[in-house]
């Protein structure tokens, strides 16, 4: 293995965050403890815990939106890595070309549970969310979005290896 | 200092961009400790980001949402000075919540 | 006779190998910089404080998006806390340390006259905190490591500056942490240098060697394996156990010793701690 072109980090939203965070509050990045009167938590009973123990996708989308039938769709667009750095921890992020969408999940075929996480989302926010997850072996992973009532679906492989490290 | 949630909500060009980094275990109940005993599953099941207290995002997670969770999102609206509310519930019935302003 | 030969020959032949084994750091880190930059000349000096990301562009893209919000933004946020917070004498940390230990992580590991060993930040850190009647802490993870990820995240970019001074204690305090490092041990009889110098930039299974060089630019450091962050010790300990030898004690002299070689081949790169790998 040979090298590729270095990098320097000028400057990049590493160092931003990084100072944001040891200025504190000051610069909008807050870290109450426990500060209830912020915001109501929210109520446990809307989770869909039943499409958290699926071990299939047809039975997790059945379980989440009532429906299995997807359609595999170029607007609906995926970012993962093909070779996971570390299971524990791979970026994964959708963005959905597609009028209406009320919810998305995001699935890992060949974890013990198929669904990762999913979300609900309103009218006037994007659906286009980033976010990590684990994953146990290599695996497809599948972004579902729902729009206008209709799933639609980007997936990828994404290879889990064991580090050599520790 | 447990329970933190780490926050950065900017607007630009009429749209918000939240970012957040949540301090939870996120443990998937598969792991085992030190002493060869499963650590209970402890995760995050509902977050719910909301901008001046219309829901914006709502998550649902399970046990294979890394530890110390990050979201990235944005939402049509929200100018400077707006409060961005985070709160969530986990599956042992412990919550958080916290608010911050756009940058 | 025979004998008297013998001793008159070594007689002549100590003071020789004395000069040529005399260490002389500064040939030394031209020599290990001059090596690296030779060998991968698409990475710049400063690149290398980046380690494996000079050598996957797939490791890169998800470490970018990873430190986009860092995960050890709670080590440094609760290292701010405890380096703030007053022991029981009204005291804190920046007492301890010049320019009240704020940009000043660069520095270490530092050579102490006083007692003639190696101080690296986090015995710095269990050394204030003793003087003002705190117990120690842990030097791998923990308390300690947040303390120092956030005293050195105030050193963000500022060029490595560890000293080696011209007293024999530092120059055999350096030789020592210099042997250590190209000595091969363990069952698997592999020393530093087999992995981070020799298969610097190869792959071990599904991670990538990070060159010696940079390598301890970037600590402390969030590991995914270790699912928070630890501190240049915490590795080496790791790194011992990998190639099942014996590790040594977190405090002992040859980890003390190893820090203040490695840093000091790191002078002039740039502080990237902490850092974030898998």
């Amino acid at each position: 293995m040979t090298e590729i072109e270095g990098l320097i980090l000028s400057a990049p939203s590493r160092r931003t965050v990084l100072a944001a965070v040891a200025a504190g509050t000051a610069a909008g990045l807050m870290r109450p403890a426990l500060s209830f009167a912020a915001a109501a938590a929210p109520r446990a009973s809307s989770y869909p815990a039943k499409a958290f123990i699926q071990h299939s996708q047809d039975a997790t989308l059945q379980a989440m939106f009532g429906t299995s039938s997807v359609t595999a769709s170029a607007d609906v667009k995926m970012d993962a890595p093909d070779i996971a750095e570390n299971g524990a921890v791979v970026p994964v992020s959708f963005d959905a070309n597609a009028p209406k969408v009320t919810a998305a999940a995001i699935l890992a075929l060949d974890n013990p549970f198929v669904m990762a996480c999913a979300y609900k989302i309103p009218e006037g926010t994007s659906p286009a969310i980033a976010s990590r997850i684990k994953l146990g072996k290599t695996t497809k992973v599948v972004s579902v979005v729902q729009s206008g009532g209709k799933l639609m679906s980007a997936s990828k492989q994404v290879k889990v290896t064991l580090g050599g490290c520790g | 200092m447990a329970h933190q949630i780490l926050v950065h909500a900017m607007s630009s060009g009429g749209s918000t961009t939240v970012e957040a980094l949540i301090k939870h275990p996120m443990d998937s109940g598969f792991v085992k400790d030190k002493a060869g005993k499963i650590i209970p599953a402890h995760y995050i099941e509902v977050i719910e980001f909301t901008h001046k207290g219309k829901i914006v995002l709502t998550g649902y997670w399970g046990p294979a949402v890394s530890k110390n969770p990050f979201i990235k999102f944005s939402f049509k609206g929200g100018k400077s000075g707006d409060p961005i509310g985070i709160s969530w519930v986990d599956n042992k019935g412990e919550t958080a919540a916290t608010s911050s302003n756009i940058m | 006779m025979k004998l008297a030969l013998i001793v008159l020959a070594s007689l002549w032949a100590a003071p020789l190998a004395q000069a040529a084994s005399q260490p002389d750091p500064a040939a030394d880190l031209q020599g290990f910089q001059g090596y690296f930059l030779k060998r991968f000349p698409k990475v710049p000096l400063a690149a290398y404080v980046n380690g494996p990301y000079n050598f996957s562009k797939s490791e890169r893209d998800q470490w970018k998006q990873i430190i986009e919000f860092p995960p050890y933004a709670f080590a440094v946020a609760d290292g701010k806390t405890l380096f703030d917070t007053k022991f029981a004498n009204g005291k804190t940390y920046a007492s301890c340390f010049p320019n009240g230990g704020i940009g000043i992580a660069q520095t270490y590991p530092m050579f102490d006259a006083k007692t003639g060993r190696v101080v690296p930040l986090g015995v710095a850190i269990n050394r204030c905190r003793v003087a003002n009647g705190a117990a120690k802490l842990s030097l791998t993870t923990g308390k300690l490591a947040d303390i120092e990820a956030y005293m050195t995240s105030t050193s963000d970019g500022k060029p490595i500056d560890v000293v080696v001074p011209h007293d024999p204690r530092a120059l055999a305090a350096y030789q020592a942490g210099k042997e250590y490092f190209y000595s091969r041990r363990g069952q698997l009889n592999f020393s530093c240098a087999s992995c981070h110098v020799q298969a610097a930039g190869m792959h071990l299974r599904g991670d990538v060697l990070a060159p010696a060089l940079g390598l301890t630019a970037s600590f402390p450091l969030y590991r995914s394996s270790w699912g928070d962050v630890g501190t240049l010790v915490r590795r080496f300990i790791g790194c011992n156990k990998k190639v099942k030898a014996e590790p040594e004690a977190a405090d002992s002299t040859a980890y003390r010793d190893l820090a203040y070689f490695m840093t000091y081949m790191n002078n002039g790169l740039p502080i990237a701690g902490p850092g974030a790998r898998p």
